[in-house]
């Protein structure tokens, strides 16, 4: 197991190194640089803006000193928020889109699955169809929609939680958590009901069953087990893109997350900050795919063997 | 609570109704504890508002956003003020003198400004400020605006030092400031960070860390407490300030709010008492249920239609003159901008300080009239509604210019017959574009002013500035523009500057089609902003949060 994670970490290096290589000169093929405005400054400045942050040198020397500073690990300075370095701003968001991109999936598979084995076992009865119904209602509504509902009714009407901010008081991630969750928990629901079905009725459950095993201990100890299956698979690269931020919801409550750092950085062309997040994501995605992988071990003997 | 009971409909009434319990239940609950620490309740007169954009920099050289603007307007104060009226006031400085051919300006500092260490401002910091601002090391985006300022352009291509620039300290209380020429606005630009002071010491102690908090040395009204990227940015009242005993609020909290619909939810559940943005989409609703707190105002800025005057077919100025009195104004700004933009017929935004405005001579004919000129004018430029013209309107990925252009397009598509075509870029793809001259034909473009003079609309016009995206070059207009920066009589340099913008209109480089209003939603509690007596706040939008206080 410790030489198939150090495999698997070293195998990882090339990985995020074409990372850097494609994204930085990516981001440099569109057009447009991280000082031109509606007011355009006078050739003068910008010559000086450019020597100050060394756009002025030919590309593949900037990549040298990139990924020189990169291997370092400094991500350089931000064009955009010139006050900070693009390190500084990922350890401050990551944080926050950790806690509610966490806490969001946490629930998401309490109740995810909890629902989708409910489902199950009661297959094609009414409460079946109700949670089926109210996750395919839960899945086909985007965030964009949901999260303003919940603002409006919520803190808006009723006044019982804030609708925006973070940091200054705890009633403020109850909205966000839940408006992050609610998808997940749907898709999640579905995903548990589908693959427990299918368990039930596979030969370990009928001899589990034949042997008069209580069907509490049958359902919690084997079934539960095989069937999230297809759900461990998924929480990975969803927790992944969930733990990096979701811009809309930081967006619409305000969160100070690493989400939205993408998306402007992205639209600022402020290079370092968007290669910086890049990169970031890039590792996470890799080493929540490679947890996803020990996980799936531990739960099926089928995978440790090979 | 004021403003559930303002709100309509069945939906919210089933909500209130239902959750009026709870609402009494929490209501005791936080009054009890506000008992419990009544000095903490009371004392704190706090202002939240909402600020846009997180700021780039609170570095008065560095910073260029709008939103960082307002943040060091109440943080830093330079060596003059502003009245919430838009007045220049004196600041930092007590007194100035300006000599007779406008060339010299010399400040007294006054003795009680003190930086927030304890340290008197002195005029050094000034010219170590300006120096700062000039010198190409730092980077600074809005450094030309001192380029007034005598070898300011000089120090900022690298031909001399720094030290050169024209800005002395006599003694510690005496700026003397040299400019290359007269320029009627200098005190004008001098509201704009870029030359605010900065503390060298704590410059040079911190480093690019010097605006955070702790280490942060300033001189406005308030100083600052917590700066958390994305979340909030809290100043508290300055004691040290000269003026403290008038600053009414002890606390100021900006929020960055990038999403407009999401600020405003946060003003209607009560956790903003100032917005930066109201959305355009949900004006009507914002009329007809909380019109008491919504405030427009006149802003320095325009938005229009250019045209590319180097190629064809807007190199044709019978043609261009026909697409900008084919555009209704009226139906625009009655349909789909719809906050009380001002229709406009100008380019320099009417309402300037001794500027008489010029108008385009459509002004006052009917739509009806302006649409028969434009088919004879568009007959004469050789086109017909049988021969039409294929246009392109090109503009940044936005659904108010979409809209905008639909609309302008469809009213050309019945005066003309034209073929119009719309073509959107994202933002800095689109400043490309349109910068090159190449393949744009109408693009969409706004301006608003630096400082409340022409100048600031209608030096982008001169045949050398890196501004001109229409091509329009007319050596009239360029000796015009000359001759009013000469001039040190304000009538005569207005006359001059008014005679260029003729020239300009006639021209038909751009069709202008609105100027900009600004819209804030204000707490009826809020006071101190009001600018006119009207319920306005100034054209510049520089609300400095020293005058505000709450009142409830």
């Amino acid at each position: 197991m410790l030489g198939f994670t150090l495999k698997r970490l070293l195998g990882a290096i090339p990985t995020l190194f074409i990372i850097v290589t494609l994204s930085f000169f990516l981001i440099r093929t569109a057009p447009g640089g991280p000082f031109d405005k509606e007011r355009s400054v006078p050739p003068e400045v910008a010559a000086n803006l450019n020597a100050v942050y060394h756009l002025d040198e030919p590309l593949w020397m900037q990549y040298g000193r990139y990924l020189g500073d990169v291997i370092q690990g400094d991500f350089g300075p931000s064009f955009q928020y010139r006050d900070f370095s693009v390190t500084e701003l990922i350890f401050r968001g990551f944080p926050v889109s950790l806690t509610l991109g966490g806490s969001a999936i946490f629930l998401a598979f309490m109740i995810g699955t909890t629902l989708g084995t409910l489902a199950a076992l009661k297959q094609n009865s009414k409460l079946d169809y109700a949670i089926m119904a109210t996750a395919m209602t839960g899945i086909t509504i985007p965030n964009f929609v949901m999260a303003p509902l919940l603002t409006l009714v919520f803190g808006v009407y009723l006044r019982w939680l804030p609708v925006g901010g973070w940091e200054q008081g705890l009633d403020q991630v109850v909205l966000p958590i839940i408006a992050l969750a609610l998808p997940q928990i749907a898709y999640i629901a579905r995903l548990t009901r589908g693959s427990m079905i299918e368990v039930l009725r596979s030969n370990f459950v009928r001899t589990a069953r034949a042997k008069g095993l209580p069907e509490r201990v049958m359902i919690t100890r084997h079934a539960f087990k095989a069937g999230i299956l297809p759900v461990v698979s998924y929480l990975g690269p969803a927790s992944a893109a969930v733990i990096t931020g979701s811009v809309v919801i930081e967006q619409i409550f305000s969160i100070p997350g690493i989400g939205r750092y993408f998306v402007q950085g992205a639209l600022n062309r402020d290079y370092t900050l968007v290669m910086g997040v890049v990169i970031f994501y890039g590792t996470l995605i890799i080493l929540f795919n490679l947890l996803v992988d020990l996980v799936y071990g531990l739960l099926d003997p089928k995978v440790r063997m090979q | 609570m004021s403003f559930i009971t303002k709100t309509k409909g069945g939906l919210v009434h089933g909500f209130l109704n239902s959750s009026r319990a709870f609402l009494i239940g929490t209501g005791l609950l936080a009054s009890s504890i506000a008992a419990l620490s009544p000095v903490a309740a009371q004392a704190e007169m706090v202002l939240n508002r909402g600020n846009g954009a997180e700021p780039g920099s609170l570095d008065p050289q560095i910073s260029e956003d709008v939103p960082a603007s307002h943040i060091l307007r109440d943080l830093f104060e330079g060596l003059v003020g502003e009245e919430p009226s838009g007045k220049i006031v004196p600041g930092e400085a007590e007194s100035w003198k300006i000599s007779k051919d406008g060339l010299t300006y010399t400040f007294k500092i006054r003795d009680d400004a003190k930086w927030t260490n304890g340290e008197p401002v002195t005029a050094g910091d000034f010219v170590y400020a300006w120096q700062r601002a000039v010198d190409p090391k730092t980077g600074s985006e809005y450094s030309f605006l001192l380029s007034p300022i005598k070898n300011a352009d000089d120090i900022t291509s690298g031909k001399m030092a720094p030290k050169e620039l024209g800005a002395k300290a006599i003694d510690d209380k005496t700026l003397e400031v040299s400019l290359a020429g007269p320029t009627p606005y200098f005190l004008g630009l001098l509201t704009h960070s870029i030359s605010y002071p900065v503390n060298k010491a704590a410059v040079e102690k911190f480093g690019d860390q010097w605006t955070r908090p702790g280490n942060s040395v300033t001189n406005g009204a308030f100083k600052l407490d917590e700066w958390n990227p994305q979340s909030r940015i809290v100043l508290s009242k300055n004691d040290s300030y000269w003026n403290a005993d008038s600053v009414k609020l002890d606390k100021v909290i900006y929020y960055p709010t990038e999403s407009t619909t999401a600020e405003l939810k946060r003003f209607r559940a009560g956790e903003l008492d100032w917005t930066y943005e109201v959305p355009n989409d949900q004006i009507k609703w914002i009329r007809d249920n909380m019109n008491d707190e919504f405030v427009v105002s006149n802003y320095l800025g325009v938005y229009y239609y250019g045209f590319n005057m180097t190629k064809p077919p807007f190199d044709n100025a019978k043609l261009r003159e026909a697409f900008s009195l084919a555009i209704n104004r009226d139906i625009l700004m009655d349909k789909i901008v719809t906050a009380g933009e001002v229709p406009a017929y100008a380019y320099v935004v009417p309402g300037m300080t001794g500027y008489k405005p010029v108008y385009a001579d459509f002004k006052d004919m009917t739509q009806k009239e302006r649409n028969e000129k434009a088919y004879k004018l568009y007959q004469e430029a050789g086109y017909s509604k049988d021969n039409p013209v294929t246009v392109e309107i090109r503009y940044n990925t936005n659904d108010n210019h979409k809209k905008i252009a639909i609309a302008i397009a469809s009213m050309w598509k019945s005066v003309f017959g034209a073929q119009v075509n719309l073509v959107n870029e994202e933002f800095k793809v689109f400043l490309e574009t349109r910068k090159a001259k190449e393949k744009t034909q109408v693009f969409r473009a706004g301006w608003i002013g630096d400082y409340n003079d022409p100048n600031t609309f209608l030096e982008l016009w001169k045949s050398d500035s890196g501004l001109n995206d229409t091509g329009f070059a007319d050596p009239e207009f360029d000796k015009l523009m000359k001759e009013a920066s000469n001039e040190q009589d304000s009538e005569k340099r207005m006359e001059l500057l008014r005679n260029a913008e003729e020239i300009f209109l006639k021209a038909n480089a751009v069709a202008p089609i609105y100027h900009y209003v600004t819209k804030h939603m204000i707490k009826s509690y809020v006071k101190g902003w009001d600018a006119d007596g009207k319920g306005h706040v100034n054209v510049m939008d520089h609300v400095r949060s020293q005058y505000l206080w709450i009142d409830k």
